[in-house]
């Protein structure tokens, strides 16, 4: 039996959304096991903090889109246009003299922000179909760009000569990936923090609304227009921050951050870890680069065979994801007892 | 061939081989409203078939384009049969992510198959070289094209205008409801469209492998110029793809005489313009758009 929920004295006798909405803000068990894990791993596995970093990376920017396909239900292939832009301007910077990491990172959260809002008003418009082929368009045009200006990207050879100073002036990035880590991972718990208290809020119900009805949505009052295109632009800045992560970690900028397969690969790692679910980024970056890490090293072309076959199997047979299908295992391990 | 003239014929040209790519497109999305991103796959198969027809079976290139486009409509039956089906009314999230799981499985099966090199193709004698019209000299080639382009044009105008089929067909897209209480079998007729749209496709990826080439990356490296095609055109509407394909063809070899380094960047900017000035398409069929 689970306890039920307790009541604070305040909200004795609270109408039971007040409370239901209550119980969504309590952190459980499971999601403190979770990141203490994290912190786990820094211990554990000395010698693979590099790609553990990779995976938190992976995971904060398929959290960014969770935001916008999840909860919101918008429809993206061309989500890495944002993560390129966050890279390349936390690289340019570094390039050109700025190499405080936290700075860093604040001018690609303006960018890739910047970038959002300013995308996001053709984005909301139309249907699906319009949808997806203006942010797939979009995601081109900066790949084409980016590509043509060598004299300030390095075209196709990517970005050199990115150097990063130490973070907080205190902790220089070392080549185990110790600090690195540490720092990825902080960054990445706060804007968690942030998505979530934002995504248990009553803000973050009507999203979901939007998504299951826009009519009715509407008819209750949700400013559908505002509440899609600030959502959009927050994901956009998360996705920046993610690209930035990935330029200070590596000090490198390759130019297909902003690629089609990028945006292809996100997409597959949240739906593989579960959309709408807060943690099915992490888990599908998780077990998305841990596959890729042991299959490519056979043959990077069958790599892309069994992607493909994963993509199949879980739209046909897969609901949920790997977050999902843990919940209703949970649930009904929690049923029998 | 620097001509403005001869940049519109080879425009043109380029414009019916994405016309009879792209066509079959129009169809699943437009009509059956599924997202199918994999379009170009089938557009591959028919370039590997004919290059494996003509090359070791040692058929005649003529004689290899029907058993072209029948083979690619079988392989779509099976397609249909197996995978698009279960998805039809699924939301579209899934639709995109089944087709680009497809895309992916066929970029390494056909990797496994040929290698990753371009496939070379041999044109007939009656088909290479030029030929003298009003003082322009014209490559047969793509006077073949244009020719194709314009006669499967108007069979399926045709086709959909005149015959049962056709009819069939328009009252199913229309109110699908009403047709299957007239004894119409939709899913019947839905699949023998899909199975002719990818049949053209593979016809047309047979005659462009000597234009667009032949790799295992072409599904990837295409999709955008067909979605844009039928986008463009508006979705479901036979008329609006083949003039949407004919304005993409001009400016998209314009582009690549006049403005050689500004590279896809042209197209792409096209794309996006065009999208928001006509959502729905310049022909579009609003409701379904």
């Amino acid at each position: 039996m689970m306890l039920p929920p307790r009541v604070p004295a305040h909200l004795v006798g609270a109408p039971p959304y007040l409370l239901q909405l209550r119980q969504r803000e309590r952190w459980s068990a499971a999601e403190i096991a979770f990141w203490i894990a994290l912190v786990a791993v820094y211990f554990v596995f000395p010698k693979n903090l590099l790609f553990a970093s990779q995976i938190l990376i992976s995971g904060l920017f398929a959290l960014s889109l969770d935001l916008i396909l999840g909860y919101a239900g918008i429809v993206t292939l061309g989500h890495a246009a944002f993560f390129g832009i966050g890279a390349y301007t936390a690289g340019l910077l570094a390039v050109h003299g700025v190499r405080d990491p936290l700075a860093g990172l604040a001018a690609a959260a303006c960018a890739g922000a910047f970038a959002g809002r300013l995308t996001s008003f053709p984005v909301l418009r139309g249907s699906d179909l319009a949808r997806l082929m203006i942010t797939l368009g979009i995601g081109l045009l900066l790949y084409e760009a980016a590509n043509r200006a060598t004299a300030l990207t390095g075209g196709v050879d990517g970005l050199q000569g990115v150097e990063i100073g130490p973070v907080l002036g205190l902790f220089a990035f070392d080549l185990k990936g110790r600090v690195a880590y540490a720092y990825v991972l902080g960054v990445v718990f706060v804007l968690f923090v942030l998505v979530r208290a934002l995504m248990v809020s009553p803000y973050g119900l009507t999203l979901a609304c939007i998504r299951e009805n826009p009519k009715r949505a509407q008819a209750i009052g949700v400013p559908i227009g505002a509440r899609l295109g600030n959502v959009y632009t927050f994901s956009a800045l998360l996705a920046a921050v993610a690209g930035a992560l990935l330029t200070q970690t590596t000090q490198f900028v390759g130019i297909d951050t902003l690629g089609f397969q990028r945006s292809a690969d996100v997409l597959v790692m949240l739906i593989v870890g579960g959309t709408a679910r807060l943690y099915g980024g992490f888990v599908g970056a998780a077990v998305f680069l841990i596959a890729q890490d042991r299959l490519a090293d056979l043959n990077p072309v069958y790599w892309l065979f069994w992607l493909g076959i994963l993509l199949i199997v879980s739209t046909l047979y897969l609901e949920g994801g790997v977050v999902g299908g843990l919940r209703h295992l949970a649930a009904r391990v929690r049923g029998r007892r | 061939m620097h001509s403005f003239l001869g940049v519109l014929f080879d425009g043109i040209a380029y414009g019916m081989l994405l016309f009879l790519v792209s066509v079959g497109l129009s169809v699943t999305l437009g009509m059956m409203n599924f997202i199918n991103l994999a379009h170009g796959v089938f557009a591959m198969a028919g370039g590997y078939l004919l290059v494996t027809l003509t090359g070791k079976a040692g058929i005649g290139f003529l004689a290899a384009l029907p058993i072209v486009f029948v083979g690619t409509a079988a392989f779509s039956f099976v397609v249909e049969r197996l995978l698009y089906r279960p998805l039809y009314r699924a939301p579209h999230l899934k639709q995109v992510l089944l087709t680009v799981g497809i895309i992916f499985v066929a970029v390494a099966a056909a990797t496994y198959g040929w290698g990753p090199q371009q496939q070379p193709v041999v044109v007939p004698e009656a088909f290479s070289g030029q030929v003298p019209v009003f003082g322009l000299e014209l490559s047969r080639y793509r006077l073949l094209l244009i020719g194709v382009g314009l006669a499967v044009a108007l069979a399926l105008v045709f086709g959909l205008e005149r015959t049962r089929f056709g009819a069939r067909i328009r009252a199913s897209v229309d109110r699908q409801s009403t047709a299957e209480a007239l004894g119409i079998h939709v899913g019947r007729v839905f699949q023998l469209t899909l199975a002719i749209g990818c049949g053209l496709a593979g016809l047309g990826g047979a005659l462009g492998v000597n234009v667009l080439g032949l790799d295992p990356y072409f599904p990837l490296k295409t999709l955008v110029y067909f979605l844009l095609v039928v986008v463009v055109g508006g979705a479901g509407s036979v008329p609006g793809t083949l003039l949407a394909a004919l304005l993409l063809g001009v400016a998209d070899t314009a582009g690549k005489y006049y403005l050689p380094e500004a590279g896809a960047f042209i197209i792409y900017a096209a794309m996006v313009l065009l999208l928001l000035l006509f959502p729905s398409g310049l022909l579009g069929r609003r409701r379904l758009a």
